[in-house]
């Protein structure tokens, strides 16, 4: 009996690839099995190869690996795409029916479950129900009780009446029965149930959620893969909380509706990917010098220009830490798994406010279209905390005026931060510009002015850098002498790839750094640490470069920037593979 | 509202450094006068601003305000009075910054219809950058960019605007103080956005287009038979080549303001302590 079970269902793009995907990972989810799903797709919407991965075990499983038990295959290309995972004893279920499927051959040592999926689907009630057919199919190989199937397709079909629902059970059982009748196969799977309740979201969803929960009233953007997501949880969803949501004409109004949102007093935020952030960056400086808060989502793909929009990257760190002309404080938080993308979201707002900065808030594309369990619990609205800094009302408002009765909203304070008033404050009336500014917000020239203001926006991270906590998580082995670092989504590769290399006698420790700027002094680690590698999908490894800077000496890299998320056990041989090569250096 | 409100109090203590005779002198002063008339204060009024000697105006001025990038003050307004729809919202530009680099803008805020007031003081001239060519100057005006001119014919934002479904639609002049301090007002309280191209001669870089010619060649629209609730007639005197005009051009009396057609009414800036109750929801969705 395998621990964990990987299967997928592949096909052309219009095919229904991504539903039956995300039926049957709902199936297992609210089987009180843990999942993690991934897509492979193309940027197209109809035509193209693509595929809904779904791995799924009792324990929690945070990663992909190199693996599938079943796959449910519309096309041959499907079969192609994966021999690379497929393995002795696979299971193809496929319509030898289908014109395309019928000079089809399944490799030898693979067993091939042929399924008249759409002739099935006909006799419950529609060809559409094929898939449904192939998901029954799946349940009866994998030993998976069906009524977890049910549930899911009355979760999916229910809006629109008992009739489809019951005619897609139909379906499902059509499958089923007829592997069970028609092949003799057993099949190592079990796929046990338990009685927890997991929840089933992506990491777009999850900084959506963040948003909500964090009092976020609007938001502006501009669709673009893989950020739109976060557009489209929030449309329909903010306004039950008093917000409101804008699809506006491009990237540069949606920022610049996001910062006057902001200055009316409103959390706001807006989400894009690589090109957007382009278009935002000019915004980007008045929003900094502006000292507005505002939280910038950046849900990396692989760039530049309009790379490949459907792949994985991360690599526009440096776009963010540097970007823009001139030089103004910004925070860059990255999240490393899909609950932290809710955690780092409430946080993002709340540092906005507190530094009255823009803080960007960077995903990346694995992270946000793959879909991961977790228990209710972890998003426990009760811990959210909301902090907005230093606004003054009426009634304390008198402290920060000028000598001459104007209040200051670019005040010289010994923390870096000023006072904030929000429109409607009585007496609060001010100007905000993106030209520099005098205490009052008043356009100056002034040398010394200058230098003042210059110097107060950059004392508010040395003020961050004092008051937040900006540790890294760690695992692994504490005492370790390699010692691995890595941003971003990579962290549940990287840990199932240190269970796998504990197998082998092999320790490693972990640091995973959610925090790109300000971020934790890791001196003291990589000092104690015989070999440092840092764990990134980009070419030039642009936080290895930071770490470097940090420590001033040389560390290991491993990058990948195929367009492919690390697997655990891959990431495993990498680290393997450069540890050997440290050895014979 | 106190009606204890003078424009002066719309007034900062930074002394205008637009050149002596600049337009936008006047077109200011009609914004203050407006804003004060109509039971506006400085404290419940949000200035945005584009960049260009109009764009200045922010400066000039005393109220809550933002002066933005180059072309992107029309979102900023947006963004404003969608999140605070108790606040009062006035958004000003050049013709560069209005019809150039934001154009896209325009017409998407024309559209929307969200209530604020769009001023754009129309010098028909870059001045900021020293008397470039902008999207309003004469096909034949000869600039230092354009030696032959621009070669191109204007635009004309007034049709720009009706094509784009405006709901109020306006043309003033700087110097003609109590005609243009007229129309602000009828642009602020119009339920929807207001758009007004307010003629506000350059003196420094633009010779054609001065004070003369504006005052020799306006036709006020209040003389003419003109009804503004008549879309036909307001494509008209549009589409009119031969003649400028000032008046209120087009209004539409059923508007209804984006805020109140998309229930956008709360004051978003007052948040609970913590995440609001009813979120925990938003997990169970996920089952
Ligand atoms: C992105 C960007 N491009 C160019 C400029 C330079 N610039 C400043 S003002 C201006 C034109 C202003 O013309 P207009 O809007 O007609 O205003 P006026 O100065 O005539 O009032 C230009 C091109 C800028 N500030 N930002
Ligand atoms: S250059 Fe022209 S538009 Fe600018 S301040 Fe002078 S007169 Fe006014």
């Amino acid at each position: 009996m395998a621990a964990d079970f990987n299967w997928a269902v592949g096909g052309e793009a219009g095919d229904g690839i991504d539903s039956t995907g995300k039926i049957f990972a709902q199936a297992l989810s609210r089987a009180g099995r843990h999942v993690f799903t991934s897509k492979d797709f193309a940027s197209r919407i109809r035509g193209g190869y693509t595929a809904y991965k779904v791995r799924t075990s009792v324990d929690k499983v945070q990663s992909v690996v190199d693996r599938l038990d079943v796959l449910i295959a519309l096309t041959p290309r499907t079969i192609e795409e994966n021999l690379d995972e497929l393995h002795e004893g696979s299971v193809i279920i496929y319509d030898g029916e289908r014109t395309t499927m019928q000079d089809v051959e399944i490799p030898e040592e693979m067993i091939g479950l042929d399924v008249p999926l759409k002739s099935l689907a006909e006799e419950a009630g529609g060809a559409i129900m094929r898939n449904v057919v192939a998901l029954g199919a799946a349940c009866e190989v994998a030993e998976f009780p069906i009524e977890n199937l049910d549930s899911a397709l009355e979760k999916r079909f229910k809006d629109k009446g008992q009739k489809l629902v019951d005619n897609n059970k139909e379906a499902a059982r059509a499958g089923q029965s007829y592997v069970a009748e028609e092949y003799d196969h057993e099949f190592d799977y079990d796929l046990e149930t338990t009685d927890e309740d997991y929840v089933l979201l992506n990491g777009d969803e999850a900084i959506g959620m963040g948003a909500i929960a964090a009092g976020c009233r609007f938001y502006a953007g501009y669709p673009i893969t893989p950020a739109t997501d976060v557009m489209t949880y929030l449309t329909g969803r903010i306004e039950r909380y008093g917000g409101h949501v804008v699809q506006a004409e491009d990237e540069l109004s949606a920022i610049n509706m996001a910062l006057g949102a902001a200055r009316g007093g409103a959390r706001a935020m807006t989400a894009t990917s690589g090109p957007g952030i382009d278009l935002m960056t000019e915004t980007f400086g008045l929003i900094a010098t502006s000292e507005t808060p505002l939280v910038i989502c950046n849900v990396m793909r692989s760039g530049p220009s309009t790379g490949m929009p459907t792949k994985q990257e991360q690599g526009d760190l440096n776009g963010m830490l540097y970007g823009g002309h001139g030089e103004v404080p910004r925070f860059v938080l990255a999240p490393t798994t899909i609950d932290e993308c809710f955690w780092k979201t409430v946080e993002a707002f709340n540092l906005a406010e507190k530094y009255q900065l823009p803080v960007y808030l960077t995903a990346d594309l694995s992270m946000a279209v793959t879909e991961q369990t977790f228990s209710p619990e972890t998003f426990d609205m009760d811990e959210v905390e909301i902090e907005r800094g230093k606004v003054v009302d009426e009634t304390t408002i008198d402290d920060h005026m000028s000598d001459s009765g104007g209040f200051q909203p670019h005040e010289i304070t010994d923390d870096g931060i000023s006072p904030r008033a929000f429109p409607g404050t009585a007496d609060g009336a001010h100007m905000s510009t993106g030209l520099e500014h005098d205490e009052q917000g008043r356009r100056t020239e002034d040398t010394e002015m200058r230098v003042e203001q210059v110097d107060k926006r950059n004392r508010k991270v040395e003020t961050a850098r004092e008051r937040e906590d900006w540790s890294p998580r760690e695992f692994g082995d504490a005492d370790a002498d390699t010692l691995v670092i890595t941003w971003g989504s990579n962290e549940g590769a990287l840990a199932e790839a240190v269970e796998f290399l504990d197998e082998e006698g092999i320790d490693v420790r972990v640091l995973s750094v959610p925090y790109v700027f300000p971020r934790p002094d890791l001196s003291d680690d990589v000092a104690a640490a015989e070999t440092t590698v840092v764990v990134e999908c980009n070419e030039r490894g642009q936080f290895a470069d930071l770490v470097e800077h940090d420590v001033l000496e040389r560390v290991d890299r491993i990058n990948k920037y195929n367009g492919v998320r690390f697997k655990a056990d891959e990431l495993a041989d990498d680290i393997k593979a450069t540890l050997a090569e440290g050895v014979e250096a | 509202m106190s009606s204890d409100i003078r424009f002066t109090d719309f007034k900062s203590d930074k002394q205008p450094t637009w050149c002596p005779g600049c337009g936008d002198f006047g077109t200011m002063n009609g914004m203050m006068k407006g804003l004060a008339e109509t039971g506006n204060d400085p404290d419940n009024t949000f200035v945005v601003a584009g960049i260009g000697c109009s764009g200045k105006i922010g400066t000039y001025m005393h109220s809550y305000a933002l002066h933005g990038v180059h072309g992107r003050a029309l979102p900023v307004g947006t963004g404003v009075k969608m999140a605070r729809p108790d606040i009062e919202v006035m958004v000003a530009g050049g013709d560069g910054d209005g019809y150039s680099i934001g154009a896209g803008h325009f017409v998407h805020a024309v559209r929307r219809n969200v209530d604020m007031t769009y001023v754009v003081m129309d010098n028909r001239i870059y001045g900021l950058t020293k008397g470039q060519a902008s999207p309003t100057s004469r096909e034949d005006f000869e600039t230092s960019t354009s030696p032959d001119g621009p070669k191109q014919p204007p635009v004309n934002p007034h049709a720009l605007a009706l094509a784009s479904g405006a709901t109020f639609i306006a043309q003033s002049f700087s110097s003609d103080a109590l005609r243009h301090q007229e129309i602000i007002q009828e642009a602020i309280e119009h339920d929807g956005f207001g758009f007004v191209n307010v003629y506000s001669p350059c003196v420094t870089f633009n010779d054609v287009d001065t004070y003369d010619y504006f005052r020799d060649s306006l036709v006020d629209l209040k003389e003419e038979d003109h009804d503004p609730t008549d879309r036909e007639d307001a494509k008209d005197v549009i589409l009119d080549n031969e003649k400028e005009h000032q008046g209120v051009i087009y209004r539409d009396e059923s508007s209804v303001p984006y805020h109140e057609q998309h229930g956008v009414d709360e004051d978003m800036s007052v948040l609970p302590d913590g995440a609001p109750e009813s979120a925990t929801d938003l997990v169970r969705e996920f089952y």
